[in-house]
């Protein structure tokens, strides 16, 4: 490196890339690409499977009116439905974070809620109080009142952080207090809003059980009969492959959405936090709307699952049944949170602090599970194992895997959001006041993403607790978690049966809502007392 | 007591050289003022010497250790040197004793050590404030302690008051200053601000286009600059052309003595700098004129600060006159339009 010698172009220039380039740290380097060879494995199968039956057979399938047809509904479906999540999502975000709401608190918990309402469950409520539900319309209404929360939590965790001070720079530029929040606030939360949005669409692409509820084809569902009814394991592959593709479209959008913005203020100082605006004519409306979104999207499933559970008391059930049911939930979904939180961190601390093609690439990489149906993953570990390690094959570490890949896009975001509070000025000064990078990793920067973390394993819990297609593949025999149980009973219409295991998925997947809640103290907590 | 030593010093940023061969010597327990625009690459210079960057080549030594050269990359923990960055960085998640106390090992924590640290900087009662509840210079002062909890063999400091306003900067610097001067630490100061560096450094080198251009005493670099630029930067100045002769300038305003060596200015035609607080300026009487040695201007604009007041004087000569700026005691204020005599007083400086 002592070579170096500005009278030499060529040596600089190499010179120059080697010294500037911070090493990555082998932890990360390591975990991330753990996380990529994961996320890889299942599409690996896809590519296998189509290969082996020959591109031939695969192009007579694809070109058949049934898939414009599949194209057409989830395309139409997914920008319905995304719409209408990011304004119902910043809408309620900002009320609760930036607006003097009675019974803040409340609220805060109540709009999270409905992330531990499966998306079929919903469906479930909805369909078995009204039998002619079914169709385009309810399958946008049902899924937006499941799926708005995922836009909702980002958004309103990275409106908690947002510095007062530039919202204030911009009132004294002249601007109203909308051209503020359009121009503004809107702005240092886009990352947030984006990366919500295109989870609300991945889990669109993925989701399986509510579209069959409601008797809705999408690609998914497609899928789903043609491997599990039709056994043709070829045609199921070639549609998954249309649904990577347009997944895959769907990432490249959100890259042009998110910018190129990082989400670190550019002073390193203590941030200011903004104060709540009153509502004032405001408040009935809002308190309305909020009542609205919250009766649809937790009051009728709650209301309905109550109904059925007290109908269908008749059918007496062995409570062992359940309590080993619960106890295989919560087993399974508590490793693969664990699992995939520990992998985001190095996913997103790469991306963040050493940003270039590969890093940027792993990060795309990690988002990639979200659009691949539980079912394609689930089929690719079942395909790895068989081959590889036949000693994996149907054991409850492959259903933690395939959770672990499922849901690490959640993981991704919860962390990513949080990271962009730990600034690398931070860490710089504890290096100065003599830690190691690990110390300082300690000290410093896990405290400061703590809350990040937190959501991030929630999220995954949630979601893991409820997952229904990918489990129906994978538990062990004889093994039957919360969904697969419920789903059995469902298929059967004994929604009395069901009721009871939907109650108790809702229930687990509340504990954690509610913490991710509390999680938010910790930022309150650096919130001056009013 | 510890030399930091900073020979040849390049860094770039892609293709955008930042350092160019920078060469500092701080002496030890001095307060040395790193001068320069924003931009020039004092911040980089800091970060290199602090070990959050490696430089390209050159070396970094401090109190007879090498922390840098093209053999040794010592990391910033290993290095002894405090940092202050700009707007303090205080851990947002850490009380201000936790703060203070985060360098330190966990039974040094347990000590007194902390409290006499946050006695030290006058902030005791606020040990167990969270960083969001300080005001600018209080956050000021927890870094500091912070920075000095280790007991550094050099502090550097980024810039630390320009995040404070006009009152409370002139406060904390004295504080800050004596705070230093009491504990003998060799720190380097990067400022953009030359009221600054002038009143606090013991020692101050201007950085420009990645080159240290200067390094001096403040006098020495005021009185002194090597070349225009610089003499602007540290302060107005009137540039008088000169006829040099014996020694001496002959110039509209009379001869004056030159402030250098003797033979160091050989002979001919130059230009002098004046700066306006060496121009006398006395409104002149009707009927007295040439009664008195010197040039006769008219006051074109007067700037008055309270305790002194600029004058912009068009002089009276047959090419039309040009303006001076001189600066005199605020009583000594004139109005606009009044006429006036100027003489300098020596020595001036010669600039090439």
């Amino acid at each position: 490196m002592s070579t170096f010698a500005p009278a030499q172009p060529v040596t600089s220039r190499l010179t120059r890339t080697w010294s500037g380039r911070r090493r990555w740290p082998l932890v990360s380097a390591v975990g991330a690409t753990v996380a990529a060879a994961l996320v890889l494995l299942p599409l690996a199968f896809l590519v296998i499977q189509a290969q082996q039956s020959g591109w031939g057979e695969v192009e007579r399938l694809l070109l058949r009116h049934t898939v414009v047809v599949l194209l057409w509904n989830t395309v139409r479906l997914t920008l319905a439905c995304t719409v209408l999540c990011a304004v119902l999502g910043v809408g309620a975000a900002w009320c609760v974070e930036r607006t003097a709401l009675p019974l803040r608190r409340l609220w805060a918990v109540a709009l999270v809620l409905p992330l531990g309402i499966p998306d079929f469950v919903v469906g479930f409520g909805w369909v078995s109080l009204e039998p002619g539900l079914h169709g385009y319309l309810a399958a946008v209404m049902i899924m937006t009142l499941s799926l708005y929360p995922l836009v909702y939590l980002p958004t309103r965790i990275a409106l908690a952080s947002v510095d007062a001070g530039l919202e204030e720079a911009a009132r004294s530029l002249g601007l109203s207090s909308w051209q503020t929040f359009w121009r503004v606030t809107l702005r240092q939360v886009r990352p947030a809003v984006v990366g919500g949005c295109l989870l609300v669409t991945l889990g669109l692409l993925a989701e399986y059980g509510a579209f069959e509820i409601v008797q809705y084809q999408t690609f998914t569902v497609a899928i789903f009969t043609e491997f599990k009814l039709g056994f043709d394991a070829v045609g199921a592959c070639a549609l998954s492959l249309v649904l990577v593709l347009v997944s895959a479209a769907v990432l490249g959008g959100e890259r042009a959405l998110a910018g190129r913005g990082r989400a670190w203020r550019s002073g390193s100082g203590v941030r200011r936090i903004a104060p709540r605006v009153s509502l004032g004519g405001w408040a009935a409306p809002v308190l309305a709307g909020l009542t609205a979104l919250s009766g649809l999207a937790l009051g009728v499933p709650i209301g309905s699952l109550v109904y059925w559970m007290l109908r269908g008391s008749s059918s007496t059930l062995p409570s062992s049944s359940i309590l080993a049911a619960v106890g295989h939930t919560a087993e399974f979904s508590a490793a693969a949170a664990a699992v995939s939180t520990a992998l985001a961190v190095p996913v997103t601390a790469l991306a963040m602090r050493h940003r270039n093609r590969v890093t940027l690439l792993i990060e795309r990489l990690a988002y990639l599970p979200m659009a691949l149906p539980g079912l394609v993953i689930a089929l690719g570990l079942v395909s790895f194992s068989v081959r590889y390690a036949l000693a994996l094959y149907q054991s409850s570490l492959e259903l933690i895997v395939a959770y672990s890949i499922l849901f690490l896009p959640l993981a991704v975001v919860g962390v990513r959001s949080a990271m962009g509070q730990a600034s690398p000025r931070l860490e710089e000064v504890g290096r100065s006041l003599g830690c190691r990078p690990a110390a300082v990793w300690r000290r410093v920067t896990l405290p400061l993403i703590a809350p990040g973390l937190g959501a991030a394993f929630a999220l995954v819990f949630i979601s893991s607790a409820t997952e229904l297609t990918a489990t129906l593949l994978l538990r062990p025999t004889g093994v039957n978690t919360l969904a697969t149980q419920f789903w059995s009973y469902t298929t059967d219409f004994s929604y009395g049966a069901a009721a009871p295991y939907a109650a108790l998925m809702v229930a687990i997947s509340a504990v954690p809502a509610y913490l991710l809640s509390r999680r938010m103290s910790t930022l309150a907590r650096m919130r001056p007392e009013t | 007591m510890s030399r930091l030593s900073v020979r040849d010093l390049w860094k770039g940023y892609g293709k955008r050289a930042v350092l160019q061969g920078v060469n500092l010597e701080v002496q030890p327990g001095s307060l040395t003022a790193v001068l320069g625009l924003s931009g020039c690459g004092k911040t980089t210079l800091l970060r290199v010497i602090a070990g959050f960057e490696r430089a390209e080549r050159g070396s970094v030594s401090l109190a007879r250790r090498v922390l840098e050269d093209a053999h040794t990359f010592l990391p910033a923990e290993q290095r002894g040197v405090g940092y202050v960055p700009q707007e303090g960085a205080l851990f947002p998640h850490l009380t201000v004793e936790a703060n203070v106390g985060f360098g330190l090992s966990r039974r040094e924590r347990r000590g007194h050590a902390v409290d006499e640290l946050l006695e030290m900087v006058g902030i005791a009662p606020l040990a167990r404030s969270l960083p969001n509840e300080l005001s600018g210079g209080e956050q000021q002062r927890v870094a500091l302690a912070r920075a000095l909890a280790r007991r550094p063999h050099a502090l550097l400091l980024d810039e630390p008051f320009s995040s404070l306003d006009a009152s409370l900067r002139t406060r904390v610097r004295e504080e800050v200053h004596s705070l230093l001067s009491a504990q003998g630490v060799t720190t380097v100061l990067v400022t953009h601000d030359q009221e600054e560096a002038l009143s606090l450094a013991d020692d101050v080198a201007v950085l420009r286009d990645g080159v240290i251009v200067q390094q001096g005493a403040p006098a020495d670099l005021y009185e002194r600059p090597t070349d225009e630029r610089l003499a602007r930067f540290l302060g107005a100045v009137n540039l008088i052309d000169a006829d040099f002769k014996d020694g001496t300038a002959r110039t509209p305003l009379g001869a004056l003595a030159l402030r250098v060596e003797q033979g160091a200015v050989g002979y001919g035609a130059g230009v002098v700098m004046v700066r306006p607080e060496q121009l006398d300026v006395r409104p002149r009487t009707e009927g007295a004129d040439g009664l008195r040695a010197g040039l006769g201007g008219r006051v074109e604009q007067c700037r008055y600060y309270g305790h002194d007041a600029l004058l912009h004087i068009r002089t009276e000569q047959p090419n039309g006159g040009e303006v001076l700026l001189a600066r005199v005691h605020g009583e000594q204020a004139l109005p606009v339009g009044t006429p006036v005599t100027i003489a300098a007083r020596g020595p001036v400086t010669p600039l090439h």
